[in-house]
């Protein structure tokens, strides 16, 4: 009886959590692919929607996908190394200063980055003009931005990590005479990649939503990333009739994160734990 | 701390053997000189030219300091600092800082440049045509790759060059019947054609004069004109049109004797001119005062919204003889692995009075976002559906770090389940998570998506067009730096200064308690 009340709770939760979604599909099967025609179940299915997708001119969602992955993928990986190194020296080593460090990084992660757009934007509108390579409408600009929000997010919770790999092993390796680069990637890095993995994954859905930054910086339809592009799909006028379109690409943007985050469901739940504790 | 003494221990160890010279090491050696001669090679030729030599020095220390680390064998620990600490200063703290210093200026429209460029704009702003100048016959050319301005005067058929430098005489011109130059020594004459695809750049053109410009009128015709309003230095002051406009350094604006001043000013420090504001001008501060307080309910309400259905879920589910978690777990972590800014795009065109899904399904005509109690009760709604995966993901975790002996040793102490709870497990999930409920209450402060995809701020009071119900600070501050009322840069800034002072003062109490707390459990 009470087993039952259970299961009744949890399936109404799961129906919140899950019409929204049921939604999406709905409104990107839908032939007609306007907001007013669907319902929260299909009433056709059609493939129609994605087509429209991969053959608009105005919208070249393959282009912002790419983009997209891209800048998500390669700034998750290098801002997940770049706070690795630095939890590596503030967990291993003791030198002058590191306590301030440690401090002066929580405080400055409690500031968010897009506080400061207005001063970001006009150091952008400097950086265009002495090296357009890395300006406005480029996402190699937009990804050294986001590498600056790198150290202050994840250094703690790495440390965290560091924190709970007993001294022993380095202290051995130490002794077998490895130099402090080999512990790092020979000892250190194998035994946290389950946990890396999973920061990697966060940071990455991170920063595939990322909005407003990317809002600012990016312009030219060519160089936009998926929430950019998608949000014009749908802005002012367009918001009825394109969005069957816009519903089939926020279906194809979850796939590749919905897939890994299945493949790693088991250590999403011990990583951010460890995280939280140690935090 | 154990580690402190082991790490001292350490260091009066008997010194290593010195290290012979293996091919990694020769390698990382060649990748690191070669990285810092690449970043030099790239990044020095645009500030030579810009003649920035101040940044050009920093950029040579920066090269030199970054090679000499990762070439000596000394500074550990900075080697593995330095990267992360060069983009976190770069793209974090210099922004902050700049941030802070702008919020003491009046930057925004009106008062971009200095006073030279606010000058120069009033001038060529006002050029009107002069009575009585000729009306130049106009060939456009190139000379090099300059655009320049081939002139023939109609009456004495001279021909003459001008470019952003001024006029020069063109000898040996040939000019056609038309008054256009065919061809002309040293520049290559353009075609109509090619004149039209350069039309933006003619029009930018201003050829300085003695006593004014000459600027294109269309393709073919020039004239020259005069500015209205001139500058004189002597009395600091801008004259012309029968009024003079006095420079005044307070405001940054010429002002004249009504106090009118020229749309174009420049950009002075006004010290706490705008802190001020926010706190004492009674519009603003009602604002500031309303938002700040719907902000907090905005984050508070997220947090315990999102924490107290996670909980509730993952409790449920956290039973020996529950079936189908696998099942249930997939399902109510969905949310999280959709991309939010679509998701939030979604339910903004779900809670549409016309065509939305929630009036559909429940046989209602609700204006969600046209009234400001149901508008917040939907972003509230919203964020609870997107934040409450990530708490039922938290809490699992944490709750099976608990033991379940202890909930036991409860239960046979005769506690009701709700008393083994609230006494024994809440305690120990708080102790576990409250860091994370801090940082989800720090973003949710901040939280610029959840709003500006959704209700935009709105809705908006017919009498203040420039505050929503709905409106965060930080969506507040985004509309006054970049909104459609003008720019105010330098007042949006002071208000991101009190927005990083009300965020780290509560993080700050918060972790403060959160230490008490854990020796308290601990």
């Amino acid at each position: 009886m009470r087993l039952a009340l259970r299961h009744v709770f949890v399936l109404v939760v799961c129906a919140f959590a899950l019409f929204p979604i049921l939604f999406v599909v709905s409104a990107a099967i839908n032939p007609l692919g306007t907001l007013a025609s669907t319902d929260l179940l299909p009433t056709g299915a059609s493939l129609g929607n994605f087509a429209d997708l991969f053959t608009s001119d105005r919208y070249p969602f393959a282009r912002w996908f790419i983009n997209s992955v891209f800048v998500a993928l390669t700034s998750s990986f290098v801002s997940l190394l770049l706070s690795m190194f630095a939890a590596y020296a503030f967990s291993r080593m003791r030198f002058r200063g590191r306590r301030v460090g440690l401090l002066a990084l929580l405080l400055i992660q409690m500031f968010p980055q897009f506080l400061a757009i207005v001063t970001i934007f006009m150091i952008f509108t400097k950086v265009t003009e002495l090296y357009p390579a890395f300006g406005f409408n480029t996402v190699w600009g937009l990804m050294l931005l986001y590498l600056g929000g790198a150290l202050g997010v994840n250094t703690w919770l790495m440390k965290g990590f560091l924190d709970t790999v007993p001294t022993e092993l380095d202290e051995a390796a130490t002794v077998d005479g490895a130099t402090h680069a080999q512990i790092f990637w020979r000892v250190i890095m194998p035994l946290v990649t389950p946990i890396l993995a999973v920061t990697a994954l966060l940071a990455f859905i991170g920063t595939m939503s990322e909005f407003i930054m990317a809002n600012v910086f990016l312009r030219d339809p060519e160089s936009k990333t998926l929430a950019v592009g998608m949000y014009g799909m749908i802005a002012g006028d367009q918001r009825n009739a394109n969005f069957g379109m816009f519903a089939a690409a926020t279906l194809l943007t979850a796939v590749p994160t919905v897939g890994v985050f299945l493949w790693l469901q088991k250590y999403i739940v011990s990583g951010l734990t460890a995280g939280a504790v140690k935090g | 701390m154990s580690l402190d003494v082991r790490a001292a221990a350490g260091s009066h160890a008997p010194p290593r053997p010195r290290r012979e010279i293996t091919t990694a090491f020769l390698v990382s050696r060649v990748v690191v000189l070669a990285v810092a001669a690449a970043l030099l090679v790239y990044a020095a030729p645009p500030l030579v030219a810009a003649g920035s030599w101040p940044a050009l020095v920093v950029l040579g220390l920066a090269t030199a300091a970054i090679a000499y680390l990762y070439l000596t064998r000394r500074f550990i620990p900075a080697k593995y600092l330095i990267p992360g600490t060069v983009f976190l200063i770069a793209f974090q703290v210099f922004p902050v800082l700049y941030t802070v210093s702008t919020a003491f200026t009046n930057f925004g429209d009106g008062h971009r440049g200095d006073k030279q460029a606010a000058i120069t704009a009033i001038e060529t702003g006002s050029v009107r045509q002069a009575p009585g100048s000729p009306e130049y016959s106009l060939t456009t050319a190139l000379k090099g790759d300059r655009l320049v301005f081939l002139l023939v005067d109609p009456k004495t058929k001279q021909v003459q060059a001008g470019d952003p430098a001024g006029l020069a005489p063109v000898p040996g011109a040939q000019v056609g019947v038309t008054g256009k130059v065919l061809r002309a020594p040293g520049f290559t004459v353009l075609t109509a054609p090619q004149a039209a695809a350069r039309a933006q750049q003619i029009a930018a053109l201003a050829v300085p004069t003695r006593g004014g410009l000459i600027k294109a009128n269309g393709l073919s015709r020039a004239v020259e004109g005069r500015s209205a309003l001139v500058y004189d230095a002597r009395c600091d002051c801008v004259q012309g049109e029968g009024d003079r406009w006095k420079a005044d350094e307070g405001q940054g604006y010429f002002v004249n004797a009504t106090g009118a001043h020229l749309a174009q000013g420049w950009q002075v420090s006004v010290g706490f001119a705008n802190f001020s504001r926010v706190l004492t001008n009674p519009t603003i501060s009602g604002y500031f005062i309303g938002v700040f307080g719907w902000n907090v309910v905005f984050a508070l309400a997220s947090v315990g919204a999102t924490f107290a259905l996670g909980m509730a879920v993952a409790l449920a589910l956290h039973h020996p003889r529950m079936r189908g978690t696998r099942f249930y777990r997939i399902a109510l972590i969905l949310p999280y692995a959709m991309p939010s800014f679509a998701m939030l795009l979604v339910w903004r065109d779900m809670f549409n009075r016309d065509f939305g899904l929630i009036n559909q399904l429940f046989g209602l005509d609700v204006d969600w976002m046209g009234q400001p109690s149901t508008a917040r009760f939907a972003v509230i709604l919203v964020n609870l559906w997107l934040g409450f995966p990530y708490m039922f993901l938290v809490t699992t975790g944490a709750l099976q770090a608990i033991p379940r002996e202890l909930t036991e040793a409860a239960s046979i102490d005769g506690a009701t389940p709700w008393q083994g709870f609230r006494k024994v497990t809440l305690p120990l999930l708080l102790v576990a998570l409250t860091p994370l409920l801090i940082s989800s209450f720090a973003y949710n402060f901040n939280n610029f998506n959840a709003i500006a995809l959704t209700s935009e701020g709105g809705p908006f009071p017919a009498e203040s067009p420039q505050v929503g119900a709905t409106d965060l600070l930080i969506t507040y501050t985004f509309r006054l730096a970049f909104g459609t009322y003008g720019a105010q840069f330098g007042f949006a800034a002071s208000i991101s200064v009190f927005i990083f002072a009300i965020v780290a003062i509560i993080s700050a109490v918060a972790f403060r308690r959160t230490r008490r707390q854990e020796e308290v459990y601990a």
